[in-house]
């Protein structure tokens, strides 16, 4: 794989785009590698990478039941920002954001990131309250944040609607400046490349059926691609943890949920950030090929079916409109659904888990994207040392029995509500 | 979008049923003071990749809360009961 650079495209210009290689190796399973770990998702792939680069441990297979991008990672509507407020959360979060800042360089991909900004709208005095609240705790924690009153967030953005009949006007907002989008497959290849180049085996079309176990230890896969050995086997399958975790006789915390993204026919440069209307769960910002992606609620009961339901597209839309009436008159050209793993305090789980040799990382409710570079970092600890990251401590598996929910959404256990 | 039939009102679309969560979960007795009872009730779903028997209320209907079994793949429903019903 050579890399890539201003002359290997001057090169491939010159020469008609023919001698372009395979992004990443076709690997072939073999019996048996030290980390073989489940799901070729952002997550999954990034956890290899890192597996190899900060600890050298290279002998490592991703093993992906579809094709590489075709999860949630290849589903969502693609937001990352680090404005969380509770402690653990702030720091993961903030790690990662570094990580993105540098990604598209230390994996010699360009991963689109863009750096727009974010700004969450806020539609009463007590909402302004809890934004600089959180304003506040971000900078006390380094990380961008600044609160705008409602005359900033109009020169900003002043298609909203700011007039007398808004349904619920707008007081101001809470604004990051270094949150935006990152082109989504551009991260899941990169990461494959990147690991490929360091010598993991990505496998796809590879999907693990149950686990092999020596005693109480696991140690290997059952495949549709056959029996795979395996020193420490990763769990990282998105909204399918409950049901590799059943096969491995783990209970847990996780319903599996459907969210939706939906995303309109091409239009003029319009919106230049990332919006979050405050009053009702749903953002949108602007693709580079000029649709508005949306982004709004789960569909509400529990789902392991990757497409839509008119209901939630009717209350997307609706919110829409009510935020920026000018884009009613827009089509709305496809909608689209992804499978989540959500845990009754929305946040995730990379965790040591009860069972000897399986490890997990999973729960990730609807914002793993943003967390994709920390999330592999941090794994790639655990899979590495046993020990958890310092910035994964609150993520343990066993916070639900002993109290230390860490509930950024203040949702309580209704995962369906959250 | 689902269409559930309840047993009083007839078949009516899923915008008038509210979520209830998974039925199969019981509550432990109040005077149980086992904690592993209470963090099985509250926080363990088998989050089942299939067949789910779950509460739905008809909030914009008669307002009783079913149990309906649903097939979480397809989506289909199996069955449909008042939840005294099934509790009884
Ligand atoms: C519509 C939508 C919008 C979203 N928007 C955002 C957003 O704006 N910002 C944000 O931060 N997050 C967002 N998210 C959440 C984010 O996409 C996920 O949390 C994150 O991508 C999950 O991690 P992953 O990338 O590893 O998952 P995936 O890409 O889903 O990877 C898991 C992989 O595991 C594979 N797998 C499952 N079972 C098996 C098996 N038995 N054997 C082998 N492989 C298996 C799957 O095929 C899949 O490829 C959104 C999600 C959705 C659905
Ligand atoms: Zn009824």
């Amino acid at each position: 794989m050579g890399r890539y650079s201003v002359f290997s495209l001057l090169r491939q210009a010159a020469t008609g785009n023919t001698g372009w290689q395979r992004a990443w190796r076709a690997a072939v399973p073999k019996p048996s590698y030290d980390v073989v770990i489940v799901g070729g998702g952002g997550h999954g792939l990034a956890t290899a990478f890192y597996l190899a680069e900060n600890h050298g441990i290279r002998n490592v297979a991703v093993l992906e039941k579809g094709y590489i991008g075709g999860g949630n990672v290849g589903r969502n509507t693609t937001v990352i920002r680090s404005n969380y407020l509770l402690d653990g959360n702030t720091q993961f979060y903030e790690f990662s954001m570094k990580l993105w800042e540098g990604m598209s360089s230390a994996l010699n991909f360009n991963v689109m990131f863009s750096q727009r900004g974010q700004l969450v709208t806020a539609h009463s005095a007590d909402q302004m309250d809890t934004f600089s609240h959180r304003a506040n705790i971000m900078r006390s924690n380094g990380i961008d944040a600044d609160i705008l009153d409602r005359e900033e967030v109009r020169k900003l953005v002043p298609y909203l609607d700011f007039s007398e009949t808004a349904r619920f006007p707008i007081h101001g907002a809470i604004f990051q400046g270094r949150a935006g989008t990152a082109r989504h497959d551009a991260v899941a290849w990169g990461y494959a490349r990147a690991a490929s180049g360091h010598g993991v085996d990505i496998i796809e079309g590879c999907e693990v059926t149950d686990f092999i176990r020596h005693g109480d230890r696991i140690v290997g896969v059952e495949t549709t691609r056959g029996r795979i050995g395996a020193g420490k086997v990763g769990l990282a399958v998105a909204g399918h943890t409950s049901v590799l975790g059943q096969k491995a006789g783990l209970e847990l915390p996780i319903e599996s949920h459907l969210l939706q993204a939906f995303v309109t026919e091409p239009v003029k440069p319009l919106v230049d950030h990332v919006i979050a209307y405050g009053a009702d769960h749903f953002y949108l910002s602007q693709s580079d090929k000029g649709g508005l992606v949306f982004g709004g609620n789960l569909d509400g009961y529990n789902s392991y079916s990757q497409r839509g339901n008119t209901g939630v597209l009717r209350e997307v839309c609706e919110a829409a409109i009510a935020l920026m009436p000018n884009i009613s008159r827009l089509r709305l050209l496809r909608h689209w659904g992804g499978i989540m793993d959500m845990t009754p305090d929305a946040s995730p789980i990379i965790s040591l888990t009860p069972v000897d040799g399986l490890y997990l990382n999973g729960g990730w409710c609807y914002g793993g994207f943003k967390a994709t570079p920390a999330s592999g970092w941090c794994f790639a600890h655990m899979l590495a040392t046993d020990q958890t990251h310092e910035l994964t401590r609150c993520y343990r598996l066993d916070r639900f029995r002993t109290g230390h929910m860490i509930d950024e959404a203040g949702a309580g256990p209704f995962a369906w509500l959250q | 979008m689902l269409r559930i039939a309840c047993p009083s009102c007839g078949v009516r679309d899923q915008g008038e049923f509210r979520y209830g969560g998974d039925a199969t979960v019981e509550r432990p007795s109040y005077d149980n003071a086992d904690q592993e009872a209470w963090f099985r009730y509250v926080y363990v779903r088998p989050n089942p990749k299939g067949l789910h028997q779950e509460y739905w209320q008809h909030i914009f209907g008669c307002r009783q809360w079913l149990v309906v079994e649903r097939d979480t793949v397809t989506h289909s429903i199996s069955s449909v009961e008042f939840a005294r019903k099934q509790r009884a």
